[in-house]
């Protein structure tokens, strides 16, 4: 149990990846000055000038127009924001046959988008539909259009992820969305695990809210966007000082804007080729974890467009993934089971459950995730212990 | 070659303090809480008990300061199966379990062991108050705090792989240590009662999972002084709470000498019907000597933190069979009699029959 002498082995950059030095010097030197941007006197106004500036690279990196970048503190906010904040902009009694009240999202999305969407079903008088996917974990637009075409007076919102967090899908969200806007309803999709491997362009999605974060592109944790179209209003979910266009209050944080940025445009600069490697390289571990664990499943659509190209997730049958994680851990090499906790319990990933998966393959997975700092010494490093670690769990979980 | 220990860290003061002493010891340690119910919050919140969100973060708080690896167990499903569920049927068949002892039977020491062992770790360290020498298992320096009866159920081979950092150590230098250590736990109360169940009300838990099942309330003599809503409500040698209205005969104070599962009757009399001298008790664990063919003299406790009798102990084919040399009272089925010499653990049976008269031959139950 004992770690190697040898550098950690991380491989959950979808939990977060390391800070880009670029950004880590952009935010050090931010915080060394003074200055709110919604101040007016000249430290002000250096401030908003460098929030403005950080605004229009966003923009820039995901096909938006400036205006079109609300800041929140991350995912989780911006998300909730999209999905509260447009479920209730459509409430407003405009409609002779009432309100919508239908919100359609899938069962393999984020905590952040999920549980919004229960708490308005519990507490605000919506009723959620989940699209189903299939074993691949990808959502059919046939099944979207179906859900609408019931009764599309009635869907207020329409939520699907770009890309999955846990197994790497990559949700056909162009067509999700006209598929959505046929209907006239508005869609929001969490581009947050998309955003640093993928080409997200906003305008050419077609969404009407997208939802980006700064941590797991190289930015810092705590900034965040919700990138919202004209006529996409959402009700405020903070009130406040009404900082962002009114849709969001709360000191915009110049350091973290200017940090996300400049990882976002450093992201962006190279996404092409790391998208490639990154394929490679997760290739090159499916290929290794396949050989020497020959019964190790690969959850998710395959290796190809389908699929992010930094996502790898295996079910071990007969394991279960805490001592997989665990043996890894002592190993130094980092990964993740996927799954929520509440006191560290792990729950069985909802996701693969949702794509069919019973129970004991649920909990016997783990999620490798791979991003820019990643190499082959930490594929092959995994590739090294993966035989044993298994075995191990397998004899501690057949006990 | 170095080795390697798990330590189960509930979150209180005395497994974070055994944790800290294995790492100075020179092990390889690793923390791990056990999750003991799939809704953490049901179980007893406030800093009483082992099984709450608090417990783990608290638990978390104290590797962090050894400077330990930290995992969470989730252990929700054997524990309910092999504890709780337990608990339910001992009671709902007139016995009066240890769950404190099961749990160590079959969760700390049985699947949390298991799977250490198959990953690879060499031991479990807890912060129970016992000793082991030689193999051995022997009471806590601390006599207040001795935790042996509770751990009397372990075969050897358990107590192979078990470790108590504890056990030379009175409580209070145990505290004072972990406050010298940094760890914030120091002054957290004592778990008491039932981990399990939030309220403290047994009889409330109990209701909940058995219903009402009511019976008579009986005298020695059969007559029958009133109703209850569930034999599980009581245990041998209660005297409070026996809602019973009619005065006894001679004025003494009543308590519960019998309960009868099927026809859920309750009898209850004076006091010395709870002398019991003749034990009878099932499941035998010899780890502190061989098991006895002849009567052998020994020191027997017959509840937690109880006192100690002496007397003679021997098997009787699988049975183990116990002739106190004075009368104990207030012995219940269900709970385990430990047999002692001295400070040494020498074996233990779960209790399924008591008798008082020593007239009555050994191999019969009177109950």
């Amino acid at each position: 149990m004992t770690p190697q002498n040898t550098d950690p082995v991380y491989l959950d950059h979808a939990a977060t990846t390391p800070m880009r030095p670029e950004a880590i010097a952009a935010m050090a030197e931010e915080l060394g000055h003074l200055g709110n941007p919604s101040s007016l006197h000249a430290a002000g106004r250096r401030a908003r000038r460098v929030v403005e500036e950080s605004r229009e690279q966003l923009a820039e990196v995901f096909g938006a127009r400036p205006s079109e970048i609300i800041f929140t503190s991350g995912g989780t906010e911006a998300d909730n924001l999209a999905v509260k904040g447009l479920y209730w902009a459509r409430q407003d009694g405009t409609r002779p046959r009432g309100n919508p009240h239908r919100v359609l999202t899938t069962s393999v999305e984020h905590h952040a988008i999920l549980d919004s969407v229960r708490w308005l079903e519990e507490s605000q008088g919506a009723e959620a539909i989940w699209l189903a996917v299939g074993d691949d974990g990808m959502v059919l637009p046939g099944a979207l259009r179906a859900a609408i075409a019931q009764a599309p007076e009635q869907v207020a919102v329409v939520s699907v992820m770009w890309a999955n967090n846990e197994v790497g899908a990559v949700q056909p969200v162009g067509e999700l969305a006209a598929v959505t806007h046929e209907y006239g309803v508005p869609f929001h999709t969490d581009a947050v695990q998309a955003a640093a491997q993928l080409p997200v362009d906003f305008a050419a999605s077609g969404a009407d809210a997208l939802t980006v974060t700064g941590h797991k592109l190289g930015g810092p944790v705590g900034v965040g966007a919700l990138i919202l179209a004209r006529g996409a209003v959402p009700v405020p979910v903070l009130h406040g000082g009404g900082q962002e266009r009114d849709i969001r209050s709360g000191t915009l944080d110049t350091p973290a804007i200017r940090a996300f940025a400049v990882a976002a445009e450093a992201c962006a600069r190279q996404r092409a080729e790391e998208a490639e490697r990154l394929a490679a390289l997760r290739d090159d571990m499916v290929c290794q974890v396949q050989a020497a664990v020959p019964d190790a499943v690969l959850n998710g659509p395959p290796p190809g467009p389908d699929r992010l190209p930094g996502n790898a997730h295996f079910s071990f049958p007969g394991c279960e993934g805490d001592a997989l994680l665990m043996l890894l851990d002592a190993n130094g090499i980092a990964c993740s089971t996927g799954s929520a906790c509440t006191a560290g319990v792990a729950e069985p990933s909802h996701v693969l459950l949702a794509m069919g998966a019973d129970d004991s393959r649920a909990r016997g997975s783990l999620r490798f995730s791979l991003g820019y700092t990643s190499t082959k010494r930490d594929v092959d490093a995994l590739g090294l212990v993966i035989r044993e670690v298994v075995d191990r769990a397998r004899r501690a979980a057949t006990r | 070659m170095t080795l390697r220990v798990l330590a189960a860290m509930s979150g209180g003061v005395d497994s974070a303090t055994a944790a800290a002493r294995a790492v100075n010891a020179g092990y390889d340690v690793t923390g791990v809480h056990l999750a003991l119910s799939a809704n953490p919050s049901s179980y007893r919140t406030g800093a009483r008990g082992c099984c709450t969100l608090e417990d783990a973060r608290d638990a978390r708080r104290a590797a962090d300061v050894i400077g330990i690896p930290f995992y969470v167990w989730d252990m929700a499903e054997r524990f309910h199966r092999d504890v709780v569920q337990d608990f339910v049927a001992e009671y709902a068949a007139g016995r009066t379990p240890n769950p404190c002892l099961r749990c160590n039977e079959k969760i700390k020491f049985a699947a949390v062991l298991d799977k250490a062992l198959a990953l690879g770790f060499d031991a479990v360290c807890t912060g129970h108050y016992a000793r082991i020498r030689s193999g051995v298992l022997h009471r806590a320096a601390d006599p207040g705090k001795d935790q042996s009866y509770v751990l009397a159920v372990l075969t050897q081979e358990q107590i192979s792989h078990a470790m108590f950092p504890l056990g030379d150590t009175p409580k209070a230098e145990v505290r004072a240590e972990a406050a010298r250590r940094g760890l914030a736990v120091a002054d957290k109360p004592d778990s008491h009662d039932v981990c399990f169940i939030a309220d403290g009300d047994t009889r409330g838990f109990l209701a909940r999972h058995l219903g009402e099942a009511p019976g008579q309330i009986v005298d020695t003599s059969g007559a029958v002084l009133g109703q209850h809503q569930g034999a599980y409500g009581f245990t041998v040698g209660q005297r409070r709470g026996l809602r019973v209205d009619t005065p006894a005969g001679d004025g003494k104070p009543r308590y519960v000498l019998d309960i009868e599962p099927v026809t859920r009757t309750v009898t209850v009399g004076p006091a010395d019907g709870l002398d019991v001298t003749e034990i009878t008790a099932t499941r035998p664990v010899w780890t502190g000597c061989a098991p006895p063919a002849e009567p052998m003299e020994c020191l027997v406790q017959l509840r937690a933190h109880g006192e100690v009798h002496a007397g003679v102990a021997w098997m009787d084919d699988d049975t183990v069979r116990i002739r106190l040399h004075h009368p104990a009272r207030g012995v219940a089925r269900g709970q385990a009699a430990v047999l002692y010499d001295g400070d040494i653990v020498l074996g233990s049976g779960t209790i399924t029959g008591t008798a008082a008269r020593t007239c009555v031959p050994a191999g019969q139950d009177a109950t």
